[in-house]
């Protein structure tokens, strides 16, 4: 039998960790003299509080969905790609060609555009580091980290040297047409009223970041597809018996989560910046990973987990805002969250199953 | 004797593992100078015990007395202090390591190697010139057989002055002659005074070199007997509980046309090395060709070519069609396409996808069939979960839920699982790899019957086991294969073990 009931392993063990999460950075939190309970009444409020505060913690949530998304896909297939950061990159690049080059009639047709060339740039950026692990045993890990640094350089030097307009000081494109512009959840949700939502950058890439996590599900639970990538994320040379081709499920794992990861773009450069800066991810691509792994994998879990990384980033620049606790130790609570939910995973699960384990024996 | 105090004697061991009681109250005495074997099921608990005599695990409950003195053995260290040694099923030796240096390895006097190996030497010829175990104590490992560094196992734990040795199912890598050398070894252990205990699953081997017998099942010690007084029958009988049938009924072959024609198959393998030298062999509708051999001469990576998980080359025709050996068409959805099911040797890495469900890995290698398909782009689990719940009840998988992982089924049911799943294809042709390894005798005998019945509807079957008996009950005729060659062909009422044993260590029948 299974240890734990599958509940347990889903719920309990992240619930726990956040909470062991929380209990230490109360405690750097008041060892800097600060008030625990009213940074967190702080979080609570600026991330949760307003429709502002919501716009914008669904606004990060989104980006993490995205790369989380794409991190679970290869993950499901035992590609450790952390490229996603470099990924979600080339998206933006490639999101910001259609919207600067193509005159779209209407942002209908330029998300369409976009999101075709988002997920098209991160997925041939993540194929190059998938065909070397394929054919040539390159390690992904190795290879998708050395990605994100070139395509950092490569961004730089498009910004610089090829898209900045003529004249100008800063390293970024000109802004897009106003006919990409994405309608954000201040147009969409606002009355003759009441304005929500104001100034606030979640826009109808919410909506498919939504989408994404269900086709992923079905793409990973439901298709022929699936289920070989999960039987060769299991087992290799269970594939190998089963008739299914290593190299094609190493690529296809591989261009889904690059394509995931870059179609983030459209949230970032379109919706949010709408214009391609330099470090427009702004880490989003490593979040994701820890997102998928707090997520366990699965689309709802990452759906879960991405929002509760958006209220940490939303919730934390509110910190940083108004008391004297430095943005660091934001960075500190995050990094906290991400080692006990992910790299401690056992530290917790090991005496949540004993304890299972024991109440299971009592019963029977 | 009477007054003597037992070698080893184990008072109401119990073990737990979660809800899982792998040892339950469990008594044996062990006298002095004598082998006494314990048989039992895949998971009756047999290693478990050993593991605790040997400090691996801790018992729940139950006292361990050496020689009449309580003992308490928390780690293995203090296993060897108490004269316990251990020959484990797989060697724990250092492969590019001379036999001399494997065996002081962890008993090396002090810091520097020099003395201790000139003392080790010479403790060690004498240790071998006492118990006739010749091995150069210069070899390297890797250059030497398995029957050797099994020897060197032993010798290992004698220099490290065992009273008593464990033998954990020493036999599964000999060939019949050498396992035949080893008997006479553990007798002349014996005769100087050793006790040995023999964890096996082979009626056969208790029958013949034990004294006294204990019977394990499902972590309980349901009988302790004098060899001589029980049969490989009633042995069975208490091991699963119920009449088994040890021989398989069949009805004489009636083979048809050549489903599978082997003609100069060759097969190098990653490392650049031959495993197979140009074999021809053919298999004809309703016939069962077992392939006979120590495991490592080549019988795996024939069935892998023609299963389609490696390339090879030579001609190889399915009803007089071509098998392309390399490249497109090769891979094992290709040769499910054509007829061929695959039971592969080794299911937990191979032939199941262990965090799958029963009904998800019912579907493994056939999801592509079109009755499983809901349409174009989505599966159709409901109707995988109804043809895994038709086919758990026809092979009797226990327990009978679709819903559990491949990983909590017993070996027995994993392997029903599978077979189920590649004979309900209805194959032209069964290549079916060491189909009762780790599988329990009741379920042995099912799983043979299944074998048959496929043969009986006019299907071929080509079976590799290391197995001899079980090569001999089923099949129709036999190829021994030695060093990637097939050394000859046989038919089993006209051969017997001798026979292939020989073969099977490259000596040609006629020249023995």
């Amino acid at each position: 039998m299974d240890k734990m009931p599958g509940w347990a392993d889903a719920v309990l063990v992240p619930l726990i960790s956040l909470v062991l999460a929380a209990i230490l950075s109360a405690l750097v939190i008041l060892g800097i003299g600060e008030d625990p309970i009213a940074a967190v009444k702080l979080m609570v409020s600026g991330a949760l509080g307003s429709t502002y505060g919501w716009g914008y913690t669904l606004y990060y949530a989104t980006n993490f969905m995205f790369t989380g998304l794409g991190f679970a896909v290869a993950f499901r297939a035992a590609m450790f790609n952390i490229g996603g950061e470099g990924q979600a990159m080339l998206g933006g690049l490639g999101v910001a060609i259609v919207c600067l080059v193509i005159p779209w009639p209407h942002w209908t047709l330029a998300l369409l555009g976009a999101m075709a060339a988002g997920m098209l740039f991160g997925a041939l950026w993540a194929a190059i580091p998938a065909y070397l692990q394929a054919k040539h045993g390159s390690h992904i890990v190795i290879t998708t980290i050395m990605f994100n640094l070139i395509g950092a350089a490569v961004l730089n030097y498009m910004l610089v040297n090829v898209m900045r307009p003529k004249g100008s000081m800063d390293p970024a494109t000109r802004r897009f047409d106003e006919t990409t512009n994405l309608p954000t959840f201040q147009d969409m949700f606002s009355t003759a009223d009441a304005v929500v939502f104001r100034g606030a950058p979640a826009n109808v890439t919410f909506f498919i970041a939504i989408l994404a996590c269900v086709l992923v599900w079905l793409l990973i639970w439901r298709t022929r597809l699936g289920y070989e990538i999960r039987a060769f994320g299991h087992s290799e040379t269970g594939a190998l018996y089963a008739g299914i081709s290593p190299f094609k499920i190493i690529m296809i794992a591989m261009l889904i989560s690059g394509g995931l990861s870059g179609l983030m773009a459209i949230n970032n450069v379109m919706g949010e910046a709408e214009r391609l800066v330099l470090n427009a991810t702004e880490g989003a691509g490593f979040i994701g990973i820890a997102v998928a792994l707090m997520g366990r994998n699965h689309p709802f879990g990452v759906f879960v987990a991405a929002i509760l990384f958006g209220f940490l980033y939303q919730g934390g620049a509110e910190l940083a805002l108004w008391t004297n606790i430095p943005r660091e130790l934001i960075v500190v609570i995050q990094a906290l969250v991400i080692l006990f939910t992910g790299a401690l995973d056992n530290m917790v699960r090991m005496p949540l199953e004993r304890i299972f384990l024991r109440l299971r024996k009592g019963a029977s | 004797m009477a007054d003597q105090a037992p070698a080893i004697e184990l008072r109401g061991i119990s073990k737990a593992f979660g809800p899982v009681q792998a040892n339950k109250d469990i008594s044996i005495s062990v006298m002095p100078g004598t082998i006494h074997g314990i048989i039992g099921e895949n998971g009756a608990g047999k290693s478990t015990l050993m593991s605790i005599l040997y400090g691996f695990y801790k018992a729940d409950a139950g006292e361990i007395f050496i020689n009449g003195q309580k003992t308490d053995i928390p780690d293995s260290q203090a296993a060897i202090a108490a004269g316990i040694g251990m020959v484990f099923q797989h060697f724990k030796l250092v492969q590019n390591f001379t036999v001399l240096e494997n065996i002081i390895l962890g008993a090396e006097d002090g810091g520097l190697l020099k003395p201790s190996l000139a003392k080790a030497r010479k403790t060690l010829l004498e240790l071998e010139k006492e118990y006739e175990l010749n091995a150069d104590p210069d070899a390297v490992i890797e250059d030497i057989g398995v029957g050797k560094q099994q020897r060197v196992e032993i010798l290992k734990a004698l220099y490290r002055q065992a009273e008593i040795l464990i033998l954990d199912e020493p036999t599964g890598v000999l060939t019949p002659a050498e396992a035949d050398q080893l008997f006479r070894i553990l007798h002349r252990l014996k005769d100087e005074g050793k006790t040995i205990i023999l964890i096996t699953h082979k009626l056969r081997e208790i029958m013949d070199a034990t004294d006294t017998v204990s019977v394990m099942r499902r972590g309980e010690m349901t009988a302790t007997v004098k060899t001589y007084e029980t049969n490989p029958e009633n042995l069975a009988e208490l091991m699963v509980g119920r009449k088994v049938l040890l021989q398989i009924d069949k009805a004489p072959a009636k083979p048809g046309e050549t489903v599978l024609d082997i003609e100069n198959l060759h097969v190098v393998d990653q490392a650049g090395v031959e495993r197979v030298k140009g074999i021809s062999l053919n298999v004809r509708a309703g016939e069962i060709v077992g392939v006979a051999g120590v495991a490592g001469n080549g019988q795996s990576e024939l069935m892998e070519v023609l299963g389609g998980m490696r390339p090879g080359t030579g001609s190889v025709q399915l009803k007089g069609q071509p098998l392309p050996l390399s490249g497109l068409g090769s891979d094992g959805q290709a040769r499910r396409q054509q007829g061929i099911a695959h039971v592969p040797e080794d299911r937990q890495r191979e032939g199941l996808i262990m965090d799958f469900y029963a009904w998800e890995n019912v579907a493994f290698g056939y999801h592509h069939n079109p009755e499983y398909q809901r349409n174009r782009l989505l599966m159709d689990n409901a109707a995988l979960r109804a043809d895994t719940e038709r086919k758990i009840e026809k092979f009797d998988v226990r327990p009978a839920n679709g819903w559990l992982t491949a990983k909590n089924f017993s070996g027995g049911n994993q392997q029903k699982i599978v077979v189920a799943r590649e004979i309900e294809s209805e194959p032209e042709l069964l290549l079916i790899g060491q189909p009762t390894r780790g599988v329990d005798v009741g379920a042995i005998e099912f799983i043979h019957r299944q074998i048959v019945a496929l043969r009986d509807a006019g299907k071929a079957v080509l079976l590799v086991s290391v197995e001899l008996d079980e090569i001999l009950s089923l099949s129709d005729r036999i190829a021994v294969m030695f060093d990637g060659h097939i050394m000859g062909e046989r038919l089993p009422g006209e051969t017997d073990e001798k026979e292939l044993g020989l073969l099977m260590a490259g000596m040609n029948g006629e020249a023995a």
